[in-house]
């Protein structure tokens, strides 16, 4: 008899159940229990160690989720907004520890908008979700930064204003790794999540995901129906783990790339649209613009780009994690001390 | 027992005919001018030649043009508030009348004698200085040559004080910390203005410095160094911060004390980050805290505005952080570049819903050096965000301190379970000793039994998520009950008890200086009170027996609203009736006068006192 895979031991010695946490008090349907639903997956693919990595959020039904996800790691429910500057903090005082985290389009798009481009500027080594789904949930269906112009909502009417897209903000902000996705779509979102988890630096994804209770109708541009039918993903993404051999199917019509990340991993982009370039900003820019002007819901790897040093690297640390240091080297000796009172 | 009336205080001229080593002095530039040189050096040589000195740098909001003024106060006897100036140096024409009547008959008026409309008084002596003259075969142009010009009033005012060259000299190196160059090109100034004094002025007036022997232990320092320092011997790893007078000099001392003692392979013991705004710094300060980095931030007023709602959530998630809040004057901007105190009261109780934080008062040098380590000790401890409240006097300012001691005591880190420490069933918020702390698990920890997750959001002993009404009472109850456990662990106040005294005052922070040479002064005529100075909010018992066992109380501090007496009213609200207030906020230290002027009708309640509206009783 063979074991269903989830039951069988990962790298880690843990099953999948390992990676769960406490049950889901979202809305049944939410978008955003799908996408927990693919963190768990991918943790226990990759084995990954859960004192290895923390989990982050704002403040938001999105931001509820980690208690949902990786119930044996860490994590920090922060303030609405200002999830960027906590885990800046713990990061940088245990750079070894990995950071998830996960925001909502009005956390990172509204009251965050500023901590959202700064984490990125100083390339804080994260993965940056955000579970988008052009509302405010928590706070019962007001417009979220957004939603697209003209979106008419039961409670909040017509939306006047353009939308702000986060994966146009993080560009500008200087982002490497930018990505969409779609909750509905969960074996891209699984490839990207490892990618992103692999990456040096803060990796975005800005991930449709419906909010069923407040903006799910079929026109509107975060349903699932309306991605389901406009959906257009800009390459067939595979996250290749260190030391494995890649296969591609010669035959497939676009065209491929392969991108190697810090870890050694590699980013296989098949069936790339064409003319498009995922490692020109401007074009990732324009095409972005086309899909709004289009109505399109671009996904798959916008944009990649490993050159700028992540904030460890900037901030010139070395292998020991802050938090680790013995309190040998946290207080100087005596003599440093009549040393510098010497100088006064 | 007889009590002054403050009318009766003498003015501060009116000594003996030599003033030896005993006098206050103002130098009046414009900002921007590079006067602080001139100025830093010259309180420098008189702290070389063993006198007792103090500076005050009075100063716009403002980066050049605007008057500025540096208070230099020599006190044989050692005292050094602020006191009206009897000699003033003035080099800004705009302020030229202003300062020339500042200056008491008698006193001094010491003018850039190239300066039109110089004013004419014949009660004070006046020297005038030929600046262009003396700076005829000066090659530099421009600004450096404006800023070379302060140097002739340094050479000609140390000449007329009695300062010998050499000594000045070694003070300008000093200044410059051994970088030759500026010094060979400021001192040929200084040296050509002291021989001109020499043979061109007639000393007519009688302020001197004489050699002393009471400096040769002690130290010059801003109180921003020495926090600064205290913090890098506390073992600060973590900085994030936004730039605000008159914090911003702090945070720049850490780097530079970081930069020379905590650099280990050539690689940095520590990370500053200079945050989008004061909302991230504090964001970034609980993060590294929660992760067990020694965190803290220096910010002012309208920072630690910003820095409520994280407050907040790290006193409820109990998250330790170090707040160092380098108070200027408010409401709003204010007055950004003026000393006070008015952010006790904001700061204590930062955040909505209920909430009090340790709040830390050091009052000299010596104190923001200790309470730098000490602070962290507290936080730890207590897992949860301490304020250390200075203010731009003791931050800023030049002050003589003794030599700071070395941490008495290893670092406290606090009840912190690692590995197989952590017990089966850990709960994160479980109060297991009856002090009201728990035990807290650092991310990064490999024994699952201690992952939990911080939040805001009500919870049970386990951090899970709780909206019942029984968890929430035992949490918030059991906070109210660790803060009691902080009153043990914050600094204990000082307390000068006087036998039969009816008066027991009661202060914290820089106003000290004022009140202890107010009462040296009060005691000669026989008007004695006691003094307790509060060292940290919360308060502990001695407080509490200090207010017992006194007729009256009066607390005295530089804000509008009385925010301290408030606190006591509150939390002893059996003593209320007797707690009354002197609080006076005018952006500039208090005086030893002021202090005699507002104690007279506390010391003697029959003392019918009007005309200051400050000194009222308040119960
Ligand atoms: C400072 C502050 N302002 C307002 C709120 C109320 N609030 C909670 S969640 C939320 C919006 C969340 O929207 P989004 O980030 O899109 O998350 P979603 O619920 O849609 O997943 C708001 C406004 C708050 N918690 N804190
Ligand atoms: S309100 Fe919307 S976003 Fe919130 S849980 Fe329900 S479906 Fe999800
Ligand atoms: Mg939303």
């Amino acid at each position: 008899m063979t074991r269903p895979a989830a039951l069988i031991p990962n790298a880690a010695g843990l099953t999948k159940s390992d990676y769960q946490g406490a049950p889901s008090t979202l809305c049944k349907g939410c978008g955003h229990n799908s996408v927990a639903n693919q963190i768990i997956q991918v943790a226990f693919e990759l084995g990954l160690k859960p004192e290895d990595l923390i989990k982050l959020s704002g403040i938001g039904c999105s931001s509820k989720s980690p208690t949902y996800f990786l119930g044996m790691s860490h994590g920090f429910n922060a303030l609405h907004g200002r999830m960027p500057s906590v885990a800046t903090g713990a990061l940088t005082a245990n750079h070894k520890l990995r950071g998830l985290a996960v925001s909502g389009d009005g956390d990172s798009g509204s009251i965050g908008l500023g901590q959202f481009k700064h984490v990125i500027r100083r390339n804080l080594r994260m993965v940056y979700l955000i579970e988008n789904n052009g509302v405010y949930g928590l706070t019962k269906g007001q417009f979220s930064p957004t939603a697209e112009d003209g979106l008419k909502l039961k409670y909040a009417g017509t939306n006047p204003f353009p939308p702000v897209d986060m994966c146009a903000e993080a560009l500008i902000s200087g982002a490497g790794f930018v990505a969409r996705a779609f909750a509905g779509d969960a074996k891209q979102l699984r490839e990207l999540l490892k990618a992103a988890l692999a990456y040096h630096g803060t990796a975005v994804i800005d991930i449709v995901s419906p909010c069923v209770a407040f903006n799910n109708d079929d026109d509107s541009q975060h349903s699932y129906a309306y991605g389901r039918a406009n959906e257009v993903p800009l390459e067939d993404i595979g996250w290749v783990p260190p030391r494995e051999d890649i296969t591609l199917d010669d035959h497939e019509p676009g065209e491929t790339r392969i991108i190697e990340l810090h870890d050694g991993s590699r980013i296989a982009l098949a069936k790339i649209e064409e003319g498009y370039d995922p490692s020109d900003r401007s074009a990732a820019l324009t095409r972005i613009g086309r899909a709004e002007a289009n109505g399109e819901v671009i996904t798959g790897l916008l944009y990649y780009e490993d050159a700028r040093p992540n904030l460890t690297d900037s901030l010139g640390l070395g292998d020991t994690a802050l938090v680790d240091l013995p309190e040998e080297r946290l207080r100087p000796s005596r003599e440093a001390l009549e040393r510098v009172m010497d100088r006064h | 027992m007889t009590v002054p009336h403050p009318d009766a205080a003498p003015p501060p001229s009116a000594g003996p005919t030599s003033r030896v080593s005993d006098f206050s002095l103002m130098v009046g530039t414009a900002n921007g001018t590079g006067s602080q040189t001139a100025n830093t050096t010259l309180l420098r040589a008189i702290f070389n030649m063993g006198v007792p000195v103090h500076g005050k740098n009075v100063f716009p909001s403002n980066i050049q043009g605007l008057p500025t003024w540096f208070h230099i106060r020599a006190s044989a006897e050692g005292w050094i508030a602020r006191q009206a100036p009897e000699i003033a140096v003035a080099f800004n024409p705009a302020t030229l009348h202003q300062d020339a009547e500042t200056i008491p008959p008698g006193g001094v008026l010491i003018l850039n004698g190239d300066l039109a409309g110089a004013p004419q008084r014949d009660d004070v002596t006046t020297y005038s200085i030929p600046v262009k003259e003396l700076m005829a075969d000066v090659e530099a142009t421009g600004k450096i040559k404006d800023y070379l010009a302060n140097m002739t009033y340094l050479g000609v005012v140390s000449q007329l004080l009695g300062i010998p060259l050499d000594v000045v000299r070694t003070a300008l190196e000093q200044q410059f910390g051994g970088r030759q160059k500026l010094v060979d090109a400021n001192y040929p100034v200084v040296e050509k203005a002291w021989q001109w004094s020499e043979a061109n002025l007639e000393k007519a007036d009688p302020y001197r410095i004489e050699r002393m022997d009471a400096t040769h232990d002690l130290m010059l320092i801003t109180g921003n160094d020495a926090a600064a320092l205290g913090s890098v011997f506390g073992g600060v790893t973590f900085v994030s911060w936004y730039p605000i007078t008159p914090s911003t000099s702090l945070v720049d001392a850490v780097k530079t004390h970081l930069s020379d003692l905590r650099v280990h392979d050539g690689k940095p013991d520590w990370s500053i980050i200079q945050a989008e705004d004061e909302l991230a710094a504090i964001g970034m300060l609980i993060g590294a805290g929660w992760a067990g980095a020694r965190a803290m931030t220096a910010t002012s007023g309208p920072g630690i505005s910003l820095m409520a709602e994280f407050t907040g959530l790290g006193y409820f998630a109990e998250v330790p952080a170090v707040i160092w809040d380098v108070q200027r004057v408010g409401p709003s901007t204010g007055l950004p570049t003026r000393t006070g105190q008015g952010d006790v009261s904001f700061a204590y109780t930062l955040g909505h819903g209920d909430g009090r934080h340790p709040v830390l008062f050091p009052s000299t040098a010596e104190e923001a050096f200790e309470f730098g380590w000490k602070a962290f000790d507290v936080a730890e401890q207590a897992q949860t965000p301490v304020f250390v409240l200075t203010d731009l006097d003791l931050g800023m300012n030049t002050w003589m301190s003794t030599r700071f001691d070395y941490p008495g005591e290893p670092m406290k880190r606090g009840k912190v379970l690692h590995g197989d420490d952590i017990p089966e069933g850990f709960g994160r918020y479980r109060d297991v000793d009856g002090d009201g702390i728990p035990y807290r698990t650092l991310p990064g920890d490999p024994n699952p039994e201690g992952a939990w997750f911080a939040r805001g959001t009500g919870h049970d002993e386990d951090a899970k998520y709780s909206e019942r009404a029984d968890d929430w009472i035992a949490n918030t109850t059991r906070l109210a009950k660790k803060f009691d456990t902080i009153r043990t662990l914050v600094p204990a106040p000082s307390i000068d008890q006087v036998d039969d005294a009816e008066l027991g005052v009661i202060c914290f922070g820089t106003t000290i200086h004022a009140i202890e040479e107010a009462r040296a002064h009060l005691a000669k005529q026989d008007a004695r009170f006691s003094l307790l100075r509060l060292r940290a909010l919360p308060i502990n018992d001695e407080v509490e027996r200090f207010i017992e066992q006194h007729d009256r109380i009066a607390v005295i501090e530089m804000n509008r609203d009385a925010q301290v007496a408030g606190i006591l009213r509150a939390e002893l609200p059996q003593y209320a009736a007797k707690i009354a207030s002197i609080a006076h906020l005018d952006g500039l230290p208090y005086t030893r006068d002021q202090i005699r002027a507002w104690l007279a009708p506390h010391l003697d309640p029959s003392l019918a006192y009007e005309g200051d509206p400050v000194a009222r009783e308040t119960a």
